[in-house]
Parts: C-alpha cells; structure tokens; sequence
C-alpha cells in the first residue's frame, strides 16, 4: 500500500499598519515611492542616545487585529529587543515582542468550517528597504520603523486551498478594519509559512501523533499566487525526500518565479540565535479591561459576520452574499440601495442580482441610481418571461435562415438570434433568461 | 563557569566581532571571570520577587499618531561612510 502523507502548514502574516507617524517616532509612515532617506530621524536611523515613543494608534489597530481574530488581550504586554546583524537593520536590533505579546489565543474560522489557531498577534517595526547594485547593496530607511503587525497561526494548515483562504480573509479584515491597506504587491501584506510533511500511519492508529522533527520555512512571499506556488512545490520537494529516506532538515527557502521552485536560504547551522530581552527604553504596556472593551465596541461589522447576516437576513445565496460583503464599501453600497428599492418596491433579489452580475462602478454610480434602473423607467433589463417570449419569436421570424441553420445542427446559429433579440430590445434583454426560451421556442 | 573557546566564538559571531586567536583566549578568560562574578547574584533569595525590566515605575507612555518634519535627505546621510544614489552604501549581501 502507497504511503501516504499529510502536509502541516503554520503562517506567519506581516501587515504593515497606514497609521501616520511610524512606531517609534513622528516620522511620517507613508513612505512608498517617496526619495530615499527622506523620513527618517535619529530614532529610525538608530543613532546613539535616540529614544523611542510608543505610537498610541498603531497598540490600538493591533489590539483591534487580536479582537477581530477572537484573541485574549494581554493585560501585560512588553516590548523586546531581537537582536541580530542585517543591514536594513541600523540599531543592530528590532523592537518586537516576545514573551508578553500584546494578543494570544485566538481563531479564525475558513469556509471550510475549518477552525484555524491564532497563536499571537504582536506589534513591532519594520525594517529598512535594500537594493542590490553591482556587488554592493544599498539602503533606503524611509520605512524603518513602520509599524508592523505579526500574526502567527498554530500549523492547523493540511493544504493550500486553506491557506490562501486564510490569507484573502485577513487581507478583507485589514481592510474592514481600516489598518492597512493590505496591497500584497506594495509589500504591505507579506507572507511566511513553516512546512514539514508527515506520514501517515496506515496500519494503526495507536501511534501517538507528533509534529515532525524539522520545519522548512518559506520566507518573504508577497504574492497570494506564489505562496500557494511554493507550498505546492515544496510539498512535493518534502515527500519526494521521504520516499526516497532522506533526512529533512531546519531551513530557510525562498520562492523563484523564474524557476518555479524554492531555493535554500539558510540552513540550521547558521539559524539566528536572537537573543531577545525587554526592551529597556519602553515602559511596560498595561491593558485595562475598559480600553479592551472600548476597542471591541469600536469595530465594524466583520466580514465574515457581515456575510452571514447578508445570507440570512436577506434570504440570498451564500454565493452572492460573499460578492457583496468582499468589501464594506460594497456591502454599504447594497445595503443603501436595498433601503431605498424598499420605498419604490424594488427587492432584495432584484438589487443582489443586479450588482452581483452587473457589478457596478460604486464609485461613480449612486445606490440610488441603479434603483430608478431597476425600476424599469430607463434602461431597465427585461426579465419578464412573457416579453422575452414574445421578442424571441419576432427575432425568428425575422431570421428565418438562422433557424433553418440552427435545425441543420448549427449551434452558432442561436447566437444570431439571440442578437436578434438584443437588437429588438435595445439590449434590455436578459440573456441569461432568454437562451432557454429560444431554444425551447426552435424545437417546438 | 568556563567559557568554552567555541561558545567564545559563537559570542563573537553573534556580535559581529572579529576576534584574533589570540584574543579568542584572553576574552574566554575574561568573560569566564565576569560570568562567575555576575553568578553571585544566584545566591540571593528571588523565588517571591517580580522580575523587574524596567526601574521608572511608568507604563503606557505612549504618544498621539501625529507626525513632525524628519531630517533632511543630506542630514540623514552626512554620516555615511559610503552612499551612492542618495542611500547607503554597504558591501553587498546575500538576497534572493
Ligand atoms: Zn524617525
């Protein structure tokens, strides 16, 4: 019998936060595409003797991040130093969090049902940015410093489909939360996985289950495309070294587009030892009980809450009411239109289906508008059976070759029918409805 | 408690402190002495004492996202040894 194997996935989000001044300073944090080295200060430049200041707003969208995800808000919480060498690095350590992060214990649900654990939400700073020129590598620091947020699941992932699953929902949760824009090609949104495979016992089930004894980790990936690439790839990397009693081992990969395969990093020998310890230039964070709440009450409607609601109280497909809750914009767009078809007897189907299939510039067109369409007074789409009827037989008649094409066995013909109808009915005619009663009107 | 020169090394690596044999020697000794000095504190009674990180007694000083004029680009970079394109040089890492 052909083992089998289980592949056990953990995420590590990073999202950068849109708040206006960086973590720990009052440079300005809107730093993309701005002249180098042009927001920075002592601080973010980590010159000597430079403090740092706790941004107030950034600990609130953190705390904000762990509410949303169900988790425990520390009523302690520290900041740490994690000390390594990098370049983008200019205090030689990042502020992070360690052992007191600010959000613990939380989950998330997928589609699937699937409960996935959030281990921690923690705050800390982005590093600097580097550029590679001819053997030597330069440093932009506009964005050292940026508050950062990471997330960390338990490894509850057994495939990609969950993953990118997890990754869409916390990108709509950045942005119903309104703490960043999430834009993964910005680098606002990055993402790391931890993988290792395991196989799968077969003949009994009295082996206790453990977690395997190596990780590969994945690092840096700011596409939702590459990282279900490259946990694909090294899926099938891992198992093809099981089969053939190879030892995996601790390591770091990244992601070649080019070459459609991860590559080696960093293995376990040179893993970082980071040495952290409590930052000793940052006060304690102490989190009361009615700031947590004050936070919690402060939050939208989640998107997730959101679309359950759509599906029940509006009685529509979870289908539609996942399109119409993917933004709060949107959702706010359908709801404010559906408030105003009430007063003019336009429905709730009627609204759902009109922006899920017409999907509709929200920008520049007002909820109010697609009601007076739908009410049929300007260029209202004719769904009505009776009428689609009666411009389906005009149209035969008037294509009387199209039909005798289409009884020789000439499928494309109904096309030229179906323009036919358009064309009578000033393409009000809903096509989705009109194919059946053509066709059903050729063969009778 | 005796250094080891190996775990000297390691020290020095993660310091990013090239050291010479030599010295690798004279600081195996050295930071032996002061590891065993510090190792007195082990003898004082903290099973009941709070871990202390912090002496001012303050928590949750934090300040108002708001934002003040940073340095100009040619004061951020007037202490660069080296810069090329209006950023810092450094020797080339290992990336990608
Ligand atoms: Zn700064």
């Amino acid at each position: 019998m052909k083992q089998m194997y289980e592949p056990i996935i953990g995420l590590e989000v990073h999202v950068e936060l849109n708040t206006k001044s960086k973590m720990f300073c009052r440079c300005s944090a809107d730093y993309f595409g701005k002249e180098p080295n042009t927001y920075t200060c002592p601080v973010c430049l980590g010159l000597p003797g430079a403090l740092p200041l706790i941004n107030k707003a950034a600990i609130e969208d953190c705390i904000k991040i762990g509410l949303a995800l169900n988790c425990k808000i520390s009523e302690k919480s520290l900041f740490e130093r994690k000390n390594y060498f990098y370049p983008d690095l200019p205090k030689g350590y990042q502020i992070s969090q360690y052992r007191w992060p600010l959000c613990i214990n939380g989950q998330i649900t997928l589609d699937s049902g699937q409960v996935i654990r959030i281990n921690r939400v923690h705050q800390e700073e982005d590093t600097g940015k580097l550029s590679h020129l001819g053997g030597v590598t330069l440093i932009d620091f506009n964005r050292s410093g940026v508050p950062l947020v990471e997330i960390v699941t338990e490894p509850d992932f057994h495939d990609v489909a969950s993953v990118r699953d997890y990754a869409k929902k916390l990108q709509q949760l950045f942005r119903y939360l309104e703490v960043s824009n999430a834009d993964m090609e910005r680098g606002d949104m990055r993402l790391e996985a931890n993988i290792s495979v395991h196989p799968i016992a077969i003949a009994s089930k009295a082996s206790p289950w453990r977690l395997p004894d190596y990780r590969v980790e994945l690092k840096n990936i700011n596409s939702f495309r590459f990282i279900v690439a490259a946990i694909e790839y090294e899926i099938k990397r891992q198992i093809e070294a099981l089969e053939k009693r190879e030892k995996l081992t601790q390591e770091t990969r990244g992601w070649n587009e080019d070459k459609k395969c991860t590559f080696l990093q960093r293995s376990k020998e040179e893993a970082h030892d980071y040495r952290y310890f409590p930052e000793p230039d940052l006060p304690e964070l102490r989190i009361e009980e009615s700031r947590v709440k004050s936070l919690e009450s402060s939050l939208p409607e989640l998107p997730w809450d959101k679309l359950k609601r759509f599906a029940e109280e509006y009685g529509i497909s979870k289908n539609d009411a996942q399109i119409l809750s993917e933004t709060k914009e949107l959702a706010e767009f359908f709801e404010s239109a559906l408030e105003h078809g009430k007063k003019h007897g336009v429905s709730i189907k009627e609204v759902a289906n009109y922006i899920v299939n017409r999907k509709p510039d929200i920008s520049s067109v007002l909820p109010t508008q697609i009601i007076e369409e739908l009410k049929g007074k300007k260029v209202g789409i004719i769904e009505s059976e009776k009428e689609l009827e009666k411009l389906a037989e005009q149209a035969v008649k008037e294509n009387a070759n199209a039909v005798l094409d289409y009884k020789k066995g000439k499928e494309a013909a109904l096309q030229v029918l179906i323009g036919g109808v358009m064309k009578l009915s000033l393409g009000k005619a809903d096509i989705a409805k009109l194919k059946p009663i053509l066709e059903k009107l050729l063969k009778s | 408690m005796k250094l080891t020169k190996d775990q000297v090394k390691h020290v020095a690596k993660l310091a990013n402190l090239p050291l010479t044999a030599e010295e690798e020697k004279r600081y195996s000794e050295q930071l032996s002495k002061i590891l065993d000095y510090v190792e007195q504190l082990n003898r004082v009674e903290t099973s009941s004492a709070e871990p202390t990180f912090n002496v001012t007694g303050q928590s949750n000083v934090m300040r108002e996202d708001e934002t003040t004029p940073s340095l100009s680009q040619e004061e951020a970079l007037s202490n660069a040894p080296q810069k090329k394109e209006c950023m810092f040089e450094t020797k080339g890492v290992f990336e990608d």
